[in-house]
């Protein structure tokens, strides 16, 4: 039990801390949240940057182009970009945390030459394809269907909830090239490329009043064989690979912003009168905790990758659960903090109150959560 | 960094687990619910195994060990619900002579101080000071000393006092908690005083007690998949059933966080991080031995199961060293200092 960082580690903060300090003051005024050319140059140069000054791609492996940090750098990564206001991941979130992570397990030489130093420099950008309109949660489920024409295949179905299917370059796509195989058995991973002829994108407004999704249907779209990712019919374990990622560290940077909301949140109530009230003061010291512990749950998962190869286990999910549901309370609370103010919507707490209620559903929802526990860490029987 | 334990610390924690299997199992735990005075002999042989010098230096007969190793310890006495005062003794060996031996029982019992600044909260001076297993202990060790109406809470100074248990007025009553005997202190005498840094031992106690709660914690969801995985209902074991399978994933989470901040708090010494250690493990082993109860259906409400006997112990820990709602207006506070 050892919180305290190496000499190591307290000089790549110390370094990377002084770079941010340069270069943050230079960075261009965010773009508005509905102009998504003018987001991608935005995320696609932070990117740049961050390629030119050696951190892209820091928890990749090196002969994939990465970095080959330890997990325990990357926490810090993420930790100090977040503490110093630097942009998030953005556009490039699936190239870096997805498709990227799976092209360097999975991919043959000529693949990761093609597709990973573009990611890394931010110069193409990619979205996922996963999820349709019938295949949620069970995911297996997915019916878009991939039939071979000779070098080709041929692709048509549908996609939902394809976040910045707008801007993207490539898309990191499941398709069916096996209907008569067991579910899990007939589906493969291909790199779509965006523009190719028979790919329309839909924008997908949510309850926030955004379009942070999209839909995209595919109508006879000609992929070539040489984009998939894994052998034909592979594709379920291929992507398997891919999700342990984006459990494993999607919210370390989000869990410390959580941190500074939560005491923004008392400093208001102590300004507006609302401290007074002991429910109030009591339901923020109750996060506090839950933050606290969070915070602690991150560092212990980290420590566990890092003894154990680097890909996070089932523990993300006891993370993700509980987390999504804080996150949750934490805008509830700030509502509280707010009163009437909190019916503003261009106030940034009330957009994020409704963000935050996509977090129980996303990437697995709080009920696929608690059976992945149930089943894979406590062992409990498969059932109904 | 590296939040993992060390091997060390695994074996010292497998070791316990070890210890206690055999010298506590089951058979002796429901002895002791029948007779709940504590056994002299298993109590000498726990200081042996170095229950109570382990944080003691290795020059004072001690094991040397740290705050992090206690809790492991006690995270192991809480999984196997041994009654008794262990975090008295625990933070009182070296000091109480006798204590690291296991020759002396000594327990703490808080009387809380007023705030400084105001007039003392009526919630504060007018609660009891509880003292467990009154008839087992030889000495018992009064902390604070708030000005209040009663003797009890009335001190000239917020300090230490030792004082033979046989000098202390109590009044016992019947604890909710068949292992672990209550009296309330009416009158004590305030002859001897105790050089001891009262925040530091009130700190260290919140952490262990929430140590052992994260034991319990621990202990009651392995009890419920165990059961969930052999009880058949509908010709299924209950346990593949969404509506207990999620009982259970939410009794684990609730480990696991109460865990990542007991072990925390160790490693910093915080007393905000104790706080908050505190306050998640207690909710942790009162919710997780009310969903075990659940779980076992009703079994659960029988006296025969043992899952009672980890609710009723959540219950009286969660009592001791700061409950929710002092612990929440700590952590509140400590927003904007």
């Amino acid at each position: 039990m050892d919180l305290t960082y190496t000499e190591e580690e307290e000089a790549f903060r110390a370094r990377l801390r002084e770079w941010l300090a340069k270069v943050l003051p230079g960075l261009p005024a965010k773009p508005a949240a509905a102009d998504w050319p003018a987001r991608r140059a935005y995320d696609a140069a932070w990117q740049r940057m961050l390629y030119d000054a050696g951190y892209a791609g820091l928890h990749w492996p090196r002969d994939a182009g990465g970095q080959g940090a330890t997990p325990t750098q990357h926490l810090i990564f993420l930790e100090e970009t977040e503490l110093a206001g630097a942009p998030y991941v953005g556009a490039n979130f699936v190239g870096l945390l997805h498709a990227g992570p799976t092209i360097a397990a999975e991919g043959t030489p000529g693949q990761r030459a093609r597709w990973l130093p573009p990611i890394l420099r931010g110069d193409e950008i990619w979205c996922q394809g996963f999820s349709e309109p019938g295949a949620g949660s069970d995911l297996a489920a997915l019916r878009t269907k991939a039939v071979r024409d000779g070098d080709s295949y041929v692709v048509t179905g549908s996609k939902i909830w394809t976040s910045h299917a707008e801007v993207a370059d490539w898309c990191e796509l499941l398709v069916r090239t096996d209907p008569e195989a067991p579910r899990h058995r007939g589906i493969s991973w291909l790199a779509l490329p965006m523009d190719a002829p028979g790919v329309t994108v839909r924008p997908l407004r949510t309850l926030a009043g955004s379009a942070e999704f999209a839909e995209m249907f595919l109508d006879e779209v000609r992929v070539p064989a040489g984009n998939r990712v894994g052998a034909q019919n592979d594709g379920w374990r291929v992507t398997m690979v891919t999700l342990a990622f984006e459990r494993g560290t999607a919210f370390v940077g989000e869990v410390v912003a959580c941190r500074r909301v939560l005491g923004a949140l008392a400093r208001t109530a102590r300004a507006n009168g609302r401290w007074d009230d002991a429910v109030l003061r009591r339901r923020l010291g109750r996060l506090s905790a839950e933050f606290t512990a969070l915070w602690r749950l991150t560092q212990w998962n980290v420590s566990e990758a890092q003894s154990g190869g680097g890909v996070p286990g089932a523990g993300g999910s006891v993370f993700k659960l509980r987390y999504s549901h804080a996150r949750q309370e934490l805008y509830d609370a700030a509502a509280e903090v707010l009163g009437a103010g909190s019916l503003d919507a261009d106030q940034e707490w009330v957009a994020d109150r409704l963000s935050s209620l996509s977090y129980t559903i996303a990437a697995g929802t709080s009920q696929i959560q608690q059976n992945v526990i149930a089943e894979r860490i406590l062992g409990l029987p498969k059932g109904r | 960094m590296d939040f993992q334990l060390t091997d060390d610390q695994r074996a010292l924690r497998d070791g316990t687990r070890e210890l206690l299997a055999g010298r506590f199992g089951r058979e002796r735990l429901r002895a002791a619910v029948d007779g709940p005075v504590l056994d002299r002999e298993l109590w000498r042989e726990l200081a042996a195994a170095g229950f109570f010098a382990l944080r003691l230096p290795e020059a004072d007969g001690g094991v040397g060990l740290g705050l992090p190793e206690a809790v492991l310890v006690l995270e192991e006495a809480g999984r196997a619900l041994l009654p008794g005062p262990l975090v008295a003794c625990q933070l009182l060996a070296g000091i109480v002579d006798g204590v690291a031996t296991g020759e002396r029982i000594v327990a703490l019992a808080d009387a809380p101080a007023a705030p400084a600044d105001g007039p003392p909260h009526p919630a504060v001076t007018s609660a009891p000071v509880l003292w467990e297993h009154p008839a087992d202990c030889d000495t018992l060790i009064l902390l604070g000393g708030a000005q209040g109406a009663d003797p009890v809470h009335e001190g000239r100074e917020a300090g230490a006092y030792r004082s033979a248990a046989a000098d202390v007025v109590r009044t016992p009553f019947a604890s909710v908690d068949p292992l672990t005997p209550l009296a309330r202190v009416t009158d004590i005498p305030r002859k001897i005083p105790l050089p001891l840094d009262v925040a530091r031992v009130r700190r260290e106690a919140a952490l262990l007690t929430a140590a052992q709660q994260l034991g319990g914690a621990a202990r009651t969801v392995d009890m419920a998949v165990t059961y969930a995985r052999e009880r058949e209902q509908f010709g299924a074991p209950i346990g593949s059933f969404q509506a207990v399978k999620h009982l259970c994933a939410q009794m684990l989470v609730r480990a696991e966080i109460a865990r990542s901040a007991v072990y925390a708090a160790a490693v910093t010494e915080g007393v905000l991080d104790a706080t908050a250690a505190k306050l998640l493990a207690d909710e942790a082993a009162v919710r997780n031995a009310r969903d075990c109860l659940q779980v076992h259906g009703g079994m659960g409400f029988t006296w025969e199961a043992d899952v009672h006997l980890h609710l009723k112990r959540a219950w009286l820990r969660a009592e001791f060293w700061g409950g929710a709602g002092a612990a929440e207006e700590a952590l509140a506070e400590g927003l904007i200092a």
